[in-house]
């Protein structure tokens, strides 16, 4: 008498779904590449600090929480792994008695986000082309 | 394939509406749209080009006095008055040098995203820039072309104002001032029009556009 297993395997048809045309060329490799995006960008709030930089030559750590509407401490966070990446520059000052703190977007900022965004079309191209 | 994992213990937890999307192209809509309105929340980009406004500026001052010279005078044709002949060719002249400047100005942000925003202005301005050719034929060949200066600034700062209502504030305050300089050009004295018009095209730009290029680059 046939096991439980093998009788699922010989009644049950195994129908293959039909294979989605492959994308081609950059479409293609931004799909393969997806899970080595640039995480320190994919992160939400980075992602947010960098694509403001990009159109701000300096934002203060005030303005950056603001405009994120988030917290001292995840501004604090992300800029910081930023700043170690060598996306940010950071200044430190003091304007009048108070203190600023003003980020800037680095040239390898710039770059990443570029990078990140050629990524993004692309992925966005591969899912037209399917 | 999987897409990459988020930190859980440095992000913010997600929201509701930013819980990833199944697909990755659907994810990667929902970042370029999430950058794109960061982009723009953070007002202090202008697509509208500082420099290009101020260049504007002077050739629209050369054209009113230019066309200071041709009053009464005939300038084509077509019999049209010698001003208005004058202000016709400025205006594809604007048009190139403000193109040329803001096509300049997303290119040296080095970002293809910065279209967008440049894209909402061009398309806010044209149509009251056509409402205001097609009325400027109608209005000469009914012999009201003493009209235009004021229907010219009127309209070009409804434009400016409804092109600039995503962008800093100071376009829209040019928008604005625009329209209170062709306000008066409407009830003011027709001998009025050619000094207003250098006033607004000329003066407005100029300045306007010289603290666009000093607050906000390009």
């Amino acid at each position: 008498m046939a096991s439980r297993a093998q009788m699922e395997q010989t009644t049950v048809p195994t129908v293959e779904p039909p294979r989605p045309e492959r994308p081609r060329g950059a479409a293609r490799r931004a799909v393969e590449t997806a899970p080595q995006l640039d995480s320190l960008i994919h992160e939400r709030i980075r992602l947010g600090i960098v694509s403001a930089l990009a159109v701000n030559e300096t934002l203060t750590f005030t303005e950056l929480r603001e405009l994120l509407k988030t917290t001292d401490g995840n501004i604090s966070v992300h800029a910081r792994r930023l700043e170690e990446a060598g996306y940010l520059d950071c200044t430190k000052a003091f304007e009048g008695r108070v203190p600023r703190t003003r980020y800037r977007l680095s040239v390898t900022g710039r770059q990443a986000l570029e990078r990140y965004l050629d990524h993004m079309e692309a992925l966005i191209q591969a899912a037209r082309l399917r | 394939m999987s897409w990459p994992e988020r930190e859980p213990t440095e992000g913010t937890p997600l929201k509701g509406h930013e819980r990833p999307l199944r697909t990755l192209h659907g994810q990667a809509m929902e970042n370029l749209r999430f950058i794109r309105e960061t982009m723009e929340r953070s007002a202090s980009f202008t697509a509208v080009p500082g420099k290009g406004s101020v260049l504007i500026g002077v050739t629209a001052l050369v054209a009113a006095i230019w066309a200071g010279r041709m009053d009464g005078r005939e300038g084509g044709a077509g019999g049209w008055p010698g001003w208005l002949v004058v202000w016709s060719w400025e205006l594809p002249l604007a048009l190139a040098i403000g193109g040329i400047a803001m096509k300049r100005k997303a290119r040296a942000t080095s970002l293809k995203l910065l279209s967008g925003p440049g894209r909402k202005f061009t398309l806010s301005l044209a149509p009251p820039l056509l409402a205001g050719a097609i009325l400027s034929l109608a209005l000469t060949r009914a012999g009201q072309a003493e009209v235009l200066p004021g229907l010219w600034l009127l309209l070009y700062g409804a434009g400016v104002v409804t092109g600039g209502s995503f962008s800093v504030r100071v376009v829209p305050m040019m928008g604005m001032a625009f329209m209170g300089l062709g306000a008066l050009a409407l009830f003011a004295p027709g001998s009025w029009g050619n000094l207003l018009m250098a006033l607004g095209f000329g003066g407005l730009h100029i300045g306007f556009g010289w603290v666009i290029a000093r607050r906000y680059g390009g």
